[in-house]
């Protein structure tokens, strides 16, 4: 999923000190998950909001809604009056989702009231740990299936570096070393003969450093005469 | 002033039926409000209290080990935390909510603790949203903050079989 935390409130007063209807609009997809701006969290943050701005002297009209995913369109357009009736949107979704509001209401000011974090998973009840780092290549199926791009703090393809020590990263304590993880289970695998073959420099331009990426399905998309 | 009293079924709201038994007297501020487990407590449901106009908000639950379903009271205690937390940046003094534990036997205790609770929350002085309370529009706020809740609020987090129409009917 992707993870993501809320800005301080101090920072979102500060987002929408000029305006006077507010709506925080949340999503019921991944950062409902990570506790961040599903239904509960919007709402929070909209009483948080009206508080303070009633504290503050000026009290501003700050209402919630949530729906099910910000980053699709069709789900946003439930709620296009809600939108279009607001001075500014909070949208507690994810960076796609703040995007994905602004993309389809462009004269709608939408600003973010989350800070989005990375894709990962809960290790525990309250903990979420990052997992992938969208490389565009996977090569997971050589490491274990322990990813050493969004695990390991060099994103070594032959590791590990002379940093690690006892298991841990040379960049923190609290953090495992991502190659000792992978050594360790190709070995209960009986497959350490993979993590001895050289890895050749990988594709970067498959991740971030080819520019935006953009995937197309010719068979999945509208004929041009149908969507006409 | 008025003081919102999350109170467990099992233990302070048994105590405080004690005390009115035992004939002694708390503060008139206090409002009861009888909760299954203080695990029930809801951080927006508290959040409404204090927005509606509630000076202080004690939450009284189980002593520590003694929880009727294990750690509701427990659980409890780390939301009073985060209530805390998200009160001091809404401009709200963090002392106008606190969490104390008690059995159902203890009824001198329930009422001491009343007491406490109200002078700590009358040296703050009356809640600034008190004041201000009834002006500003409630559209969208949700529960009362004083114990019933909302179709929809959210308390196990929103269902994903929703459908964005299921969705938009269940917000009017
Ligand atoms: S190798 Fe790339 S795609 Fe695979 S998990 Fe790691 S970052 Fe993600
Ligand atoms: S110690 Fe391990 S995880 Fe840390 S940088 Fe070196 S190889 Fe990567």
């Amino acid at each position: 999923m992707i993870v993501a935390e809320q800005k301080p409130l101090d920072e979102i007063k500060g987002l929408i000190a000029e305006a006077e209807k507010v709506l925080v609009l949340g999503c019921g997809t991944c950062v409902t998950v990570c506790f961040a701006g599903g239904e509960k969290e919007a709402g929070i943050l909209a009483t948080s909001l009206r508080m303070a701005s009633k504290i503050d002297g000026q009290p501003k009209d700050v209402t919630h809604t949530t729906v099910q995913r910000q980053c699709e369109w069709e789900y946003l357009d439930a709620v296009a009056d809600q939108i279009r009736e607001a001075d500014i949107v909070v949208s507690v979704g994810c960076g796609i989702g703040v995007q994905a509001v602004v993309e389809r209401f462009p004269e709608v000011w939408v600003v973010p009231g989350l800070n989005t974090s990375f894709m990962g998973l809960p290790t525990e009840q309250g903990v979420w740990e990052e997992r992938c780092a969208a490389c565009g290549s996977c090569i997971l199926g050589l490491t274990g299936g322990i990813c050493p791009i969004a695990r390991c703090a060099k994103q070594l393809l032959n590791g590990p570096c002379g940093g690690s020590q006892n298991g841990v990263c040379e960049i923190s304590k609290e953090l495992p070393c991502a190659w000792q993880l992978i050594y360790d289970r190709l070995k209960s695998q009986n497959r350490l003969h993979l993590i001895t073959q050289i890895q050749p420099p990988k594709d970067w331009s498959k991740s971030r450093d080819g520019g935006p990426r953009r995937i197309t399905r010719e068979d999945l998309r509208l004929a041009a005469e149908a969507s006409e | 002033m008025q003081i919102v009293a999350y109170s467990c079924h099992y233990c302070a709201y048994a105590a405080a039926d004690l005390a009115g038994v035992l004939r002694l007297s708390y503060p008139a501020a206090i409002r009861i409000v009888e909760v299954p487990c203080t695990g029930r407590l809801d951080v927006l449901e508290v959040l409404h209290a204090f927005e509606h106009g509630a000076d202080g908000v004690m939450v009284a639950g189980c002593l520590e080990g003694d929880c009727h379903f294990q750690a509701g009271n427990l659980n409890a205690r780390r939301r009073v935390a985060r209530v805390k937390e998200l009160i001091t940046a809404v401009g709200l003094e963090p002392e106008r909510i606190e969490m104390f534990n008690l059995s159902s036997a203890m009824g001198r205790q329930f009422a001491d603790y009343a007491v406490k609770m109200t002078q700590q929350t009358a040296s703050l002085g009356p809640s600034p949203l008190r004041a201000a309370s009834g002006r500003v529009s409630r559209t969208g706020a949700g529960g009362d903050g004083l114990g019933t809740r909302r179709e929809g609020s959210g308390d196990v987090g929103p269902s994903t079989q929703k459908t964005p129409a299921a969705h938009q009917e269940r917000q009017r």
